[in-house]
Formats: C-alpha cells, sequence, structure tokens
C-alpha cells in the first residue's frame, strides 16, 4: 500500500461524519447535542438526585416519623434528625429538624432503600446551588419538604405503586380496627 | 525504581508531569528524569486522590459499601458493583436468580465497551489527535450512559447491582435498546477502525513502542488487555468462569509484541468479543425473579446482614484487568477487613521499566495505553 493512504482513509471518514452529522437523525451519527438552558433532554424516571421528604396533601401532613433509620445508615452521613417533642413531653413522631447535606450527599439512594415509611424518596431536581457552602447546601426541612402529588409527577411509575401499597395497607388497618372494637350494643 | 543518586552529576533534566497535568488522566505525577529527550529514569507518585476506601467500609455495613465501589472506578462502575457483589455473594452465599445474573453479564460487558471505547479516544488525545476520535468515541458512549441511566438511575455512579441481583428488572424497552446499541456498534468500529488502525501516524507513533515483554508482564502481575497485549492467555472470565461466562462462546485476543499499538489493538477486538457476549446472552435471557428473596430484608436492615466468620475474595475481569475484593468477616454488620486489588494500580508498577529509553512524547501515551484511572489507583 502507497505510503499515506491510511490517512486519507481516515480524512474521509471525519469528511463523511462531518456532512452527514447534518442529515443524519440524533440517535444514529446525527448532532445529538441539546442547548441546555433552552432545550432540555427528557427526563428519565429511574434518575436519582438529593433525597426530599414526601408528605400527604399538607406540609404538616409528614409521611416522615423521624425514625432515624436514614440517619444511621447514610453511608456518608449527611442527614440530620431530631424528633418533635409535643406539649406532655413525649415523642410527637415528627421530625422538627430534618436536614440534608447536600455537599456530603452523594445521591447514592440508601436512604430511599432503607426507609419503613415511604417517606424519603430521591427527587429530579438538580439545579440546586447555594452561594453559600456553609450554611445553604444544609437543606432544611422546608426546603425538602414535596407533596406527593410533584412525587407522582417526577417518578410516576414508582409512586403509583407505593401508593397503591399505603391504600392497602390503610384499608388493612381499617378492618383490623373495626374486628378489635367491641360491639356496640344490639344490631337492628 | 532507578536510584536517582546514581544519576547525578549527569547531564539531567528532572521534569514533573502532573498532577494537575490532562495528559496523566487525574491527579497523577510522574517525576521524569531527561538526557536530550530520552527518558533515563521515571518515579510515578500516588496518592493525590486518596480517598480512605477501604477504612470507610470497615464502618460500614456491607450494603452501603455497593455506592462507595461505584467510586473507584468512575468509568466503569457496573464492573466495580459486581466484584464487590461476587465476594459479598460469596461469603454469605446467596445465590443469584437467574435473569439477575444474566442481565449483570450485559451490565459489565457494557460496561466494558464504554470503558475501551473512552481508552481509545483518550489515548488518541495523548497522540495528539486532538478531540475528534474522542467524540466519536463519546458518541456511541452516551447510548450507553443513557441506557445505564435508564435502569440504575445515573450515568456513571450507578450502584446498580445487589447481592443476589440488581436493583431493578430491565424492561422490554431497555431490551430492545440493547439489541439496537449492538446491532450499529459494529458499523461504527468499522468506522472507527477506518479512521485509526491503518493510520500512517498512528502506527509510527505506536509501534514497536512501550514494549513490555510477556515474562516481565507475568513476573510485574499485569492483569487485563495489558498483559493480553503481551500474548499471555489470561482473562479471568476464562479462567474463573465467574457470572455465566461459561455459557457464552467469545476468543480472547492476545497481541504478539505488547506494545503500545497492540494494546490498543487488543482492545477493539475486545470490545468486538464483547458484542458477541452480548449478543448471545440477549438472545438467552430468561424471564423471572432479578433479586433473591433472602436478601431483600438485608438491604431493608443493612445492619441485621451478620455474614459468618470467614473470609473471601471475589475477582472480575474489570475492563482495566483484575479487580478483586477480598474480605474478612467476624460476624458483627462491618467487615473485620476489606481489600481492594486494583488493577490500574498494579498495571503501573511496569510503567517505569516500558518508558526506560523513550521520548518523552511516548511516556505519555504508554501511560495512556496501560489505562488508568486514579480514582482506583488511589483508592
Amino acid at each position: 500500500m502507497i505510503f499515506g493512504t491510511g490517512i486519507l482513509k481516515g480524512l474521509f471518514v471525519t469528511l463523511k461524519n462531518f456532512v452527514t452529522s447534518y442529515f443524519r437523525k440524533p440517535d444514529n451519527g446525527g448532532i445529538f447535542t441539546v442547548q441546555y438552558p433552552e432545550e432540555r433532554d427528557k427526563a428519565i424516571e429511574a434518575f436519582r438526585n438529593f433525597p426530599f421528604l414526601a408528605y400527604d396533601g399538607t406540609p404538616d401532613k409528614v409521611r416522615c416519623v423521624a425514625c432515624g433509620i436514614c440517619e444511621r445508615e447514610c453511608p456518608p452521613k449527611c442527614i440530620h434528625i431530631v424528633m418533635e417533642i409535643d406539649p406532655l413531653g413525649k415523642p410527637a413522631r415528627r421530625p422538627s429538624v430534618f436536614e440534608i447535606d447536600h455537599g456530603l450527599c452523594m445521591n447514592c439512594g440508601m436512604c430511599e432503600d432503607v426507609c419503613p415509611f415511604d417517606s424519603i424518596y430521591m427527587d429530579h431536581a438538580f439545579e440546586v446551588t447555594a452561594a453559600d457552602r456553609g450554611k445553604e447546601l444544609v437543606r432544611p426541612k422546608e426546603a425538602l419538604l414535596k407533596s406527593n402529588d410533584y412525587f407522582l409527577k417526577i417518578r410516576p411509575g414508582t409512586a403509583t405503586l407505593v401508593d397503591q401499597k399505603r391504600r392497602a395497607a390503610e384499608e388493612k388497618k381499617k378492618l383490623s380496627r373495626a374486628a378489635t372494637l367491641p360491639p356496640q350494643g344490639p344490631v337492628s | 525504581m532507578t536510584n536517582t543518586k546514581d544519576l547525578e552529576g549527569s547531564q539531567m533534566l528532572e521534569i514533573n508531569f502532573g498532577p494537575q497535568h490532562p495528559s496523566t488522566h487525574g491527579v497523577f505525577r510522574m517525576k521524569v528524569f531527561l538526557e536530550g529527550e530520552k527518558i533515563c529514569a521515571l518515579d510515578p507518585v500516588m496518592g493525590y486522590l486518596h480517598r480512605n476506601h477501604e477504612l470507610i467500609a470497615e464502618n460500614l455495613p456491607y450494603a452501603a459499601t455497593m455506592a462507595y465501589t461505584d467510586r473507584l472506578d468512575y468509568f466503569n462502575s457496573m464492573a466495580n458493583n459486581f466484584g464487590y457483589a461476587l465476594a459479598v455473594e460469596k461469603l454469605a452465599g446467596f445465590e443469584v436468580p437467574e435473569r439477575a445474573a444474566y442481565i449483570r453479564v450485559i451490565m459489565a460487558e457494557l460496561a466494558r465497551i464504554v470503558n475501551h471505547l473512552m481508552l481509545i479516544g483518550f489515548l488518541l488525545n495523548d497522540l495528539g489527535a486532538f478531540f475528534t476520535p474522542v467524540l466519536y468515541a463519546f458518541r456511541e458512549r452516551e447510548k450507553i450512559m443513557d441506557l445505564f441511566e435508564e435502569v440504575s438511575g445515573s450515568r456513571m455512579m450507578c450502584n446498580y447491582f445487589r447481592f443476589g441481583g440488581v436493583k431493578r428488572d430491565l424492561t422490554a424497552e431497555n431490551l430492545t435498546f440493547i439489541k439496537r446499541i449492538v446491532s450499529k456498534l459494529p458499523a461504527f468500529l468499522e468506522e472507527f477502525e477506518a479512521l485509526l488502525t491503518k493510520n500512517e501516524i498512528l502506527c509510527m507513533r505506536c509501534q514497536n513502542v512501550g514494549v513490555l515483554p510477556a515474562d516481565l508482564a507475568v513476573n510485574a502481575g499485569i492483569t487485563g488487555p495489558v498483559l493480553r497485549a503481551s500474548g499471555v492467555n489470561y482473562d479471568i472470565r476464562k479462567v474463573d468462569e465467574y457470572g455465566l461466562y461459561d455459557r457464552f462462546h467469545f476468543k480472547i485476543p492476545l497481541g504478539q509484541k505488547g506494545d503500545v499499538y497492540d494494546r490498543y489493538y487488543v482492545r477493539i477486538l475486545e470490545i468486538r468479543e464483547s458484542l458477541k457476549i452480548l449478543e448471545q446472552a440477549l438472545s438467552q435471557i430468561p424471564q423471572g425473579e432479578v433479586l433473591n428473596k433472602k436478601t431483600l430484608p438485608f438491604l431493608k436492615m443493612p445492619r441485621n446482614f451478620k455474614p459468618a466468620t470467614g473470609e473471601a475474595y471475589g475477582r472480575i475481569e474489570s475492563p482495566k484487568g483484575e479487580l478483586g475484593y477480598y474480605l474478612v468477616s467476624d460476624g458483627t454488620p462491618q467487615p473485620w477487613r476489606y481489600h481492594v486489588r486494583a488493577p490500574s494500580l498494579i498495571n503501573l508498577t511496569v510503567l517505569e521499566e516500558m518508558c526506560l529509553g523513550q521520548k518523552v512524547a511516548d511516556a505519555i501515551i504508554i501511560l495512556g495505553s496501560i489505562d488508568i484511572v486514579l480514582g482506583e489507583t488511589d483508592r
């Protein structure tokens, strides 16, 4: 072979790619870049980023009972929870403080895996910068609380399954409560 | 290591490559001693990315370490997960359902393709073919990355494998997507090879550069494509037959001389073999469970998982070489000892032998052809 044929063949490949990239479809060798802030790629449901706390209906109906399992199992230990104490001095089974340090969190999804109360889930929001890394990166409870509707919107598959499971559990609870109630006089 | 004191008094120039140098693929530092342009000694300095991986794992439950193994070799976290899952399964005696085992093989081979494409792209970057080959490779890689994101939730930090299976099942759409990738990649490889393999500049720069003799490679414990480029037939997929690799028909590509060109070409051939494995796996994959039911409670409550006292070593053929995880259990939720045998670190030990007598510019492509990743080297 004449010296230089390989180079010419290679140059032909680059020329072909340059020209065809304008005509081909993005998944077939065409231009596949996305002009980010204006255009966005379709969100992938399984995508996981910093966790959020789900609530039902209004933000005071937090699913989290401040059991602290996620706090203990979090590999980089970025979660901090304090249980709320009601006026009688009893634990209220609700978090008064729930903070996640975004500077430490590594998006592993462990908290979602271990949570027994279907409360903490991985979010899709990725544009969560902070100007101050000391204070603002530690997200307080208010910033983490997101409604179940939001969860249904971003991850419909998982959220529907969770909702079904919770509804089934609630009905079972209702049934068992009705069964254990003492009979209320004669039924007419 | 050459004793630098012997070289005092000669007309030597000491150059520091890195740690902040783009051609060292991370925060790797080389002290290079030159005479003219010839390298007469080379001293690799590692540890700039040390993150205490092993000690962190010794203080965490077994399940939590899976997320940290992603951060070892951050280009193919699927392979890292695989090795760790194998080690824990060996320690505790968990079985893997058939479908999960197939998914594991598919993911590991896709990770190998991604890794080799990236390596070839960046090797060409090191050679001076700035960013055209690397972007062609990235175009194909991006499709596989999309698949990884769809199944695991993250492009690079997948955290997808679990003891006794995988986290999420593959849907029918995922499988057709993989089939499409597998059917289209050979055409891309043809084009990539037309661009590179016979290119005279590439041949002149790579052939007979950084030769690693087979006996030295074996003695130094080199594994992976670097060893196979020197002509030694050793692939853990064939030797150990972990996972399901005994069911697939594939060949082990071998080099002849052990120079940079052989290391480049062995990887191209390995991508083709990986595609063969993927084709077979995709046609055979059965329906069924993807997670062993026995392990589910341990994933929900990682601290309840207390394997019996003992030790286990799980190893896989990662794209870079033999990746091994050594675990010693003392019956507590945390491993008593955890060690990672990182292929990048051990493959780096022959860097000086390969570079001696070569030019400075060659040292960079020799380093690039070993395929190191600093997350794994420094841990």
